[in-house]
């Protein structure tokens, strides 16, 4: 891979640190008066999720990572990986559980998801901003009560547990917010 | 379509066009002349902390100035009296909210003063043009002591590298004593200061006193007759009681391109006009640089040059 010296690094850019393949966040050129520069970095660990902070001489120069984001669609578990394939080629990609990490909780089959692989093999899944699921267990609906407040638990099909209101049946998909996990609507027309 | 439009809006440049009138007000009223030297020269800067643009011209490179004060000095030595430039200065791969690789730069000199007597001057002005209501003075030793808690001018490059390490964490390996000195003031004292208005930082440790005087303080220990001006942590001015003597300038240029081979900088051949005139004489005097493109930031409240500036680097 190419070497980055600081003055080219910019947001998105993925480069080695420690070892660790790294997204550049932000990038701070920090001069005093007189004398040597620095560039002050905040850069996010791709693996763990981490952000660092960590400042870099000017003119100091980091190994670009090989690093690609890719659509994939989600296949099934063999109970130790998670498959995906390329919709395009049909290439099927591995992800252990600690790649796919709290994602587990929105997977469904042939739902796309945004891998991306280091050296060829996903290291983080994100799933969509908004997916639908199938209710598997919750207490029964209350009848007639469509506008009031009130919540109860229900289980979806991929084990994950949200706050659903209170007209919601079992065997009903609805639609959820994954960057927060709350309940949105009812799934539209299947 | 390209971003074809300017970064500053129309008030700040009409506030632009009223600051550079205001300041040529100010040095009229002062009896300085306003000059202009060239901004396109023969000769490079060796301090390797400053890297000039490089133009081929013909048979031979010339360098955009990452000051005027060469020029400048040599128009001091032909008996100018006290002079003023407003002009453009050029430093490469200099980028970032609070640098532009090409900048407007207010430069003057007096006759007959030091660093101290120029350092009320810039402050007097200062404070007019941002509506301040003073500021305040530091020796560099104590500025050190007051934010990192510890002696930074005697202490060897160990213990700098220890201190730095404890307050910021990880470092950049191998960093010699000045640059770790460097590190502390970007990283710890300018943070520190953002909240204290305009500051004023003085004397220098010796090996950082570029091109100002070698002094003793008042213990005997030797400073760079040097300030920093600083405006709610932005540097904003960098002054000296100028060093005249040409033999002394021609050894720190070549301690400074000893240094640059070692870093794998290019050599910069010193500048003979400028050593030429300071052996002619230099009539004893203190200058400073004022970078008007932050202080305009300043007075407007600007968080990025990119909206002082009509086009910025990434819009030029």
């Amino acid at each position: 891979m190419a070497n980055f010296s600081t003055n080219e690094f910019k947001s998105g850019l993925k480069v080695m640190l420690d070892g660790e393949p790294c997204s550049i966040l932000e990038n701070e050129f920090v001069k005093p008066g007189k004398g040597q520069a620095f560039n002050r970095v905040k850069l996010r660990n791709l693996r763990s999720g981490r952000v660092w902070d960590r400042t870099f001489k000017s003119g100091d120069s980091l190994e670009g990572a090989d690093v690609l984001d890719v659509e994939l669609e989600y296949s099934y578990t063999d109970g130790e990986f998670f498959y995906f394939m390329d919709p395009v080629s049909f290439d099927q990609h591995a992800a252990s559980a600690d790649a796919v990490g709290d994602t587990q909780k929105w997977l469904r089959e042939q739902e796309k998801y945004e891998v991306t692989l280091y050296n060829g093999a996903p290291i983080t899944v994100s799933p969509p901003n908004f997916i639908e699921l199938e209710i598997t267990e919750t207490d029964p609906g209350l009848k007639g009560d469509t506008a009031q407040g009130g919540s109860k638990p229900a289980t979806l099909t991929t084990g994950a547990v949200v706050r659903v209101p209170l007209f919601i049946s079992q065997g009903e998909s609805i639609r959820i917010d994954t960057r927060t996990g709350d309940y949105v609507s009812r799934a539209s027309k299947n | 379509m390209t971003d074809w439009r300017p970064g500053a809006n129309h008030v700040i440049q009409r506030q632009r066009a009223a600051l550079l009138a205001d300041l040529r007000d100010y040095f009229a009223k002062q009896r300085v002349l306003e000059v202009e030297t060239p901004l396109l020269c023969r000769a490079g800067v060796s301090d390797p902390a400053l890297e000039n643009f490089e133009v081929p011209c013909g048979h031979e490179m010339r360098f955009l100035q990452t000051s005027p004060e060469y020029a400048m000095k040599r128009l001091l030595a032909a008996g100018s009296g006290d002079i003023f430039q407003i002009c453009k200065a050029f430093r490469w791969e200099e980028q970032g909210v609070r640098h532009n690789p090409e900048y407007t730069l207010l430069e003057w000199y007096r006759l007959g003063i030091d660093h101290y007597q120029l350092a009320r001057e810039v402050g007097e002005l200062v404070a007019a043009v941002l509506e301040r209501p003073g500021w305040q003075i530091w020796s560099w030793q104590a500025i050190f002591q007051e934010v990192l808690g510890a002696g930074a001018h005697t202490a060897p490059r160990e213990e700098l590298e220890a201190l730095a390490m404890g307050h910021l964490g990880e470092i950049p390996l191998g960093l010699d004593r000045d640059s770790l000195l460097d590190l502390l003031m970007s990283h710890c004292v300018e943070p520190a200061i953002t909240g204290w208005g305009i500051v004023f930082i003085i004397d220098y440790p010796a090996s950082q006193a570029a091109l100002a005087q070698r002094i003793l303080d008042v213990a005997g220990e030797p400073r760079g007759a040097r300030f920093e001006c600083y405006v709610d942590g932005t540097e904003l001015a960098n002054g000296y009681w100028e060093c005249g003597d040409a033999a002394e300038l021609r050894a720190r240029f070549a301690e400074d391109n000893s240094l640059r081979k070692a870093r794998g900088q290019s050599d910069r051949r010193p500048d003979e006009q400028l050593l030429d005139a300071l052996t002619a004489g230099l009539p004893p005097c203190a200058g400073v640089a004022l970078g008007v493109d932050r202080l305009l930031a300043l007075k407007t409240g600007a968080q990025d040059l990119d909206a002082v500036l009509s086009f910025a680097w990434s819009r030029s």
